[in-house]
This record gives structure tokens, sequence and C-alpha cells, in this order.
């Protein structure tokens, strides 16, 4: 039992990253229909970025937190005026390109001035300890960002439903056409909410900065099973980005502790899921199918 | 939507797929050199994961090999034109394939040095005896080039699989805790390692209580199932050996930390570790592991005055890697400076059995069975951060392992 809620809590820990990964993901797809392949290449400058402000400048992991998301947002608005904006209105394999070749050279960028090997990122020292939870102990860091993911993905469905401009974004997203009829400014929303998007990426990348490898190649893994979370949650489905990214963090840490007999299972089940969740529900288990154009 | 996906991935790994080709014809001469010089192939990763490890500063070292000779052989040298070719195989047996087929036909290579990555190595071992052309393998950890795969013109310089397990798991049964969990990458290298550990481990007297092969790759980077298993077991393992490299390694050592096992009484072995990955993780976050090293660059005044040249050329502290390549260029210029030739034949009989002794090499001998370079390797462990006094210096050598044990016997397997 004590063995089953560690690998049940590991697995929400996995999923935290992967529902912040989806959800920006999630919002720049429903408002901009573009597949961002360079989120991971986002999700690594974060992390990165950590080191460098904590290596370079003496900048802790908090302010990091704060900076990172911030300044890639605003990199990432810069982006969508620059190049992606002038994309979107062809067809989405030319950003689906353009955000691959970006992922390249954003890697390599980095590559080449910090080489391929990991680099040190230590926990920050008022959570590097562990928390007693009575039948298990568990290191007080993975707590931490159990806690805060779910408050930042509590955060943004709060602002999505609750206020002004998230009732903008969320009509923009679900019948574009018929917003910009009622005379809202749609297009002013776009460059925001890429940027937003790109931030959640960032943030992703501070927190796993601490617990995983910093290397260049450190999103180019992850964004695999990223995309399978937003296919299974449904592409461009808010709550089905988060929903799927905490369900797949727990179907596979359960995978690899009740299934290691069967290997080829437990390294493949994310992918079984998404096969599954097609057959039965091509859009996704929270999207809905499009009408025909 | 999806199919839109699909062709853009195939677009895109188009893209990937175009690589250029280049370099003119040599002429050939009836001199006792080619072309009346020396050219030596370095042939590794320059851009991927094994780049720090070895890559282009392996090329340096292989630089320092030709001016050191120089500098000792002055005018008697066998020639003074000795130049250097590289290329980048990024890990691919495919690429490092045509490559080193494109060296030793038009670059003129004499020698092939270095090539990591297994599957890679082992193609190369195949054109070098086809084209009869030598090749010192130094960054792949098979067997298999001096097992099966062996051959007249192939030579295995630095360490292989046999050797990190049997001085790790060997070693660390004996002197730390005899009860294992082994947790591999599940792949060919992970389950080599795995196999070689369990048979060393065994050996010497311990149990493997557990055994488990992660993801490969392991894309969400998270090893907590099996962090979490390791001290639940029974009996409790002393020890986890982990048989994870680079980045895979890092994701395992930081979350072994983080579960604090070592306070948990579990403490921590590594199958395969370079310099470069202590210097990335921290000798705090690996403060207490042991394993096998075939060269520790502050083990001695000799390793240290090389690793201080080293580090004026590179800013870094050699790897065994590094000094290996540099050992190999040295023995194969010192055998054509002998032999008077470069005529590949004549070279490796000069090689075959010879005893040799220098930076990297201790005890070394070059066997002529199956082509295995034997030598000193190190049992070593991380340094806690207070004993660490100077960047680079992280390991204390607990042990010497004695070349004659350090290797397997030649291999039934090899017929050259």
């Amino acid at each position: 039992m004590t063995g089953f809620l560690q690998n049940t809590f590991n697995g929400l820990v996995s999923g935290a990253f992967y529902a912040l990964l989806a959800l920006g993901l999630a919002v720049i797809f429903g408002m901009l229909r573009v597949v961002n392949f360079a989120h991971g290449a986002f999700y690594m400058l974060g992390a990165f970025g950590a080191y460098v402000l904590l290596t370079e400048a003496g900048v802790p992991f908090w302010a990091a937190l704060v900076i990172m998301p911030v300044g890639l947002g605003l990199l990432g608005m810069a982006l969508e005026r620059a190049f992606i904006h002038r994309l979107t209105r062809l067809d989405p394999l030319y950003n689906f390109l353009l955000t691959f070749g970006l992922t390249l050279i954003l890697q390599d960028l980095v590559k080449l001035r910090y080489g391929v090997q990991s680099s040190p990122y230590a926990t920050p020292s008022a959570l590097s300890g562990t928390v007693d939870f009575g039948i298990f102990d568990f290191p007080a860091y993975r707590v931490f960002i159990l806690g805060f993911a779910l408050a930042v993905c509590v955060g943004v469905w709060w602002v999505l439903t609750r206020t002004r401009i998230g009732m903008v974004v969320r009509a923009a997203t679900e019948r574009p056409e018929l917003t910009r009829a009622f005379g809202i400014d749609v297009g002013r929303w776009v460059t925001p909410v890429f940027g937003f998007g790109i931030g959640l990426a960032g943030l992703a990348g501070v927190l796993a900065a601490p617990m995983r490898a910093v290397n260049p190649l450190m999103g180019a893994d992850l964004i695999i099973v990223v995309f399978a979370v937003v296919v299974i949650g449904g592409l461009g489905s808010i709550f089905g980005s988060v929903a799927a990214g905490f369900g797949i963090g727990l179907v596979q840490a359960w995978g690899e502790a009740y299934l290691s007999a069967f290997p080829i299972v437990s390294q493949t089940i994310v992918f079984i899921v998404m096969a599954v969740v097609l057959l039965w529900r091509p859009a996704g288990l929270f999207g809905r199918e499009e009408a025909p154009a | 939507m999806r199919r839109t996906v699909g062709v853009a991935a195939a677009s895109a790994a188009a893209m990937v797929l175009v690589a250029g080709c280049g370099g003119g014809p040599q002429s050939g001469g009836d001199q006792k050199l080619t072309g009346d010089k020396i050219v030596l192939g370095v042939l590794n990763d320059q851009s991927g994961a094994y780049s720090e490890l070895s890559g282009k500063n392996s090329v340096k070292a292989v630089e320092m090999a030709i001016a050191d000779f120089k500098a000792k052989h002055g005018d008697k040298a066998v020639t003074k034109d000795i130049t250097v070719e590289t290329a980048d195989h990024q890990n691919k047996p495919d690429i490092a394939n045509s490559k080193a087929a494109e060296m030793y036909d038009r670059k003129g290579v004499d020698l092939i040095l270095d090539v990591p990555t297994s599957s890679a190595a082992l193609k190369v071992a195949d054109v070098a005896k086809e084209k009869k052309k030598l090749y010192f393998n130094i960054g792949a950890a098979t067997t298999d080039l001096t097992g099966k795969s062996c051959n007249k013109y192939t030579f295995h310089y630095a360490y292989d699989t046999y050797m990190l397990a049997n001085g790790t798991g060997k070693t660390t049964t004996e002197q730390i805790g005899k009860n294992w969990y082994i947790l591999y990458p599940n792949y060919a290298f992970g389950q080599d390692m795995e196999k070689s550990f369990s048979a060393a481990i065994t050996q010497a007297g311990g149990t493997v209580v557990g055994k488990d092969g992660a993801p490969f790759p392991n894309t969400s980077g998270d090893y907590s199932t099996f962090l979490l298993k390791a001290p639940t077991l029974n009996p409790k393992p002393q020890v986890l050996g982990t048989m994870q490299a680079g980045a895979e390694l890092v994701n395992v050592v930081k979350q072994y930390n983080e579960f604090k096992l070592r306070e948990k009484g579990v403490g921590l072995a590594v199958g395969l570790m370079f310099l470069t990955d202590i210097h990335s993780l921290t000798p705090a976050a690996l403060a207490g592991t042991t394993y096998t090293d075939a060269w520790y660059w502050n083990f001695d005044a000799k390793n240290r005055e090389f690793a201080d040249r080293f580090q004026k050329e590179t800013n870094a502290r050699p790897t065994f890697a590094h000094a290996a390549n540099y050992s190999a260029a040295t023995q194969y210029l010192e055998a054509v400076q002998a032999a008077g030739t470069d005529d590949a034949d004549a070279v490796v009989k000069n090689l075959e059995g010879k005893t040799v002794e220098d930076v990297f090499l201790r005890n070394g001998k070059i066997r002529a069975e199956d082509h295995r370079v034997v030598h000193d390797a190190y049992l070593a462990q991380v340094k806690p951060q207070s004993e660490v006094s100077e960047p680079w210096d992280y390991v204390k050598v607990l042990k010497t392992i004695p070349a004659a044990e350090a290797f397997r016997a030649p291999s039934s397997d090899c017929k050259m």
C-alpha cells in the first residue's frame, strides 16, 4: 500500500510537468491553430536560464521562477510577431516546420555555448529535505512541485472561466469568426496568449532544473510524450490537457511499477493509451469533433 | 491535422538525412610511407552526447602526440609530415561506416582513432578489416571488438564492459556491500553491462537481489519507481548499481539524492562514468560513489604533467578517453618509426605482443591473441566536497587493479 501511494505520488509529480507543458500547447493551439513544436526547446531554455542566472549572476531559484517565465513569455511574443504571425493564414504545416526549425536552432545555440554535458543545479535549500506523511516520507521538492503546478493549473482555469480576458480567449478559441462579428478584436489577444503558453513551458523548465538533467536536449525527448498527452486530452481542450497530463503521469508510474515484467508494454504505455483513446474517441477524451468547414 | 503533422515529420526527417560529402583523391607512392606522410584520423562524436568526454579535445590530444613525437625524434623521425583528419560520426553506425571508408580511401588516413558508441565501433572494425588499414578503438565499450568481431587491423585500447564490471562489481562487493540492486537502460549496452556486472558480483560472493531495465530512452526522465523500490527489497541492497550513462545517469543520481537513498543505507556504484559526468553533477551529488576508471589525471606526477599541458590547450582536465587517444597516437607513430614504414601489416607485426609503458598505459601490453590492449585500471571513489581541493580533482583511487586482472582472458570467439 505504501508503495502504491508512493508510485501514485510520483506519477502525479511527472504528470505535473506534462500538465504544465500540455496546458501551454493547448492554449496556443486553441487560439492560433499552431502546433508549437518549439515548446520543448522553451522548456529547456527555462531550465538553462535558471542555471545561467544562478551561476553567472547568483540569482536564486525563487527569483528564476518568476524571471524566466516572464522573460521567455516576452521572447515568445516577439517570435509570434516576427515569424509565426506571418504564417498563420497558410497551411498549419508551415508553422510546424518553422517551430521545428526554431527548436533545432535554439538547441544548437545552447549546445554551442554550454556543450552537451548536463549542467549542475542544486535543489533550493529550503526544499532539500523530506516531508513525513506518516507511513512514508517524500522529497519536499516533489511535494512543492505538485502543489505549485496544481495551483498554476487552477489559476489558469480561474482566469479562463471567471475573467473577461478568459471569456474573450475562450470565445475566440471556439468561434473566432463569430467573436469577431461581435466586435471583439481577436488579433489583439493572439500574441499575449502565445507568450503565455511559452511562459508556462519556461516555468516547467525552471521547476525541472533541480530534479532533471539540464542539457540542450532535455526538451526534445519530453515533448513527444507531451504531444501524446495533448492528443489524448483533445487538441485545444484546456481541461483535457491538464487532466490527460496528470493521468499519463500516473499511467506511466504505475506501468513502470507493476508491469516491469513486460518492459515493452511499460515503455510504450503512453502510446498504447493514445491509440486506444483515438480509436474510441477520435477527438480525444475532452475534445469536440470539429464541424466540417 | 494529423496527416499534416505526419507529412511535416517526414519532411523534417528528410532534411536531417541530407548529409554532405567531400574530399579529393590522394595519390599513393612506392615510398616507405604512402604519400611520404602519415595521416591520423579521429572519427568520433563531435556534437552529441559523447562530444565532451572525447570529441574535439581528443583531436587536440592527438595533435599533442604528434608534436611530442616530432620533438622526440627530430631529424631522425620517419617523416615530419604528420597530419590529422577528423570527422563527426554522430554516433550513427551508417555514418561511421561511410566516414571510415572515406578516410581510408580518399583522405589517405593510415590509422583511425576513437570511435565511441559500440554499434558504430563494430562497423568501423569491418571497414578496417576490408581495407587492411589500422584502427585503434578507444571510445567504445563492447567486448565484441576483441571477441567475435576481432580482426588483424583492429585494436581495442582503453576499456570495455568486462573491465568496468569486473572492477566495480567485484571490488565493490568485496569492500562495500554484498547485496546489489541493478538498474540498467533497456538496450544492448545496458543489458550487456547488467550481465557482466551480475556475473562479477556473483563471482565475488555477492547477490543481485533485484534488477530492472528502465525504458531507453527514458522520455519521462523519471526513475523514482525504481529508486523507491530499491530500499524495500529483501534482503535490503547495500549497493545500487546504475548502468545509465550521460544525461540519464545525471537523472538517476539527482533522484537518488532526492530520495535520500544514501542516508537509507543504499550506496551508489556507477557502471560507466567519465570525469566530465562528475563535473556536471558536482562531486557533492556523487560523494562516495564508486566506479572503475581507465586512467585518472591526478593519479601521479606523470599524469598530472600531461593534464597540465592538456589544460593549457583545452581549458579542461583530460578524461581517460583523451589520455588514451594521446597514448594510442603515440604508440602508433612509434611503431611506424620502429618498422620504418606505414605498411599496415608491418606495423601490426611491430605492435603485437609489445609491452608498453606511457602516460596512459601502465604495465601495458598489446595482446597478440585478440588485440586487447591491457593495462592497469583503477577503482575510484568520488570525494566528499570538503576534500575537493582544486577544480576537476574529484576522485581518489581506492585500488589499482593490475593489468593482468583488469581484463578478461582472450576470448575463444576471436578468430583473427
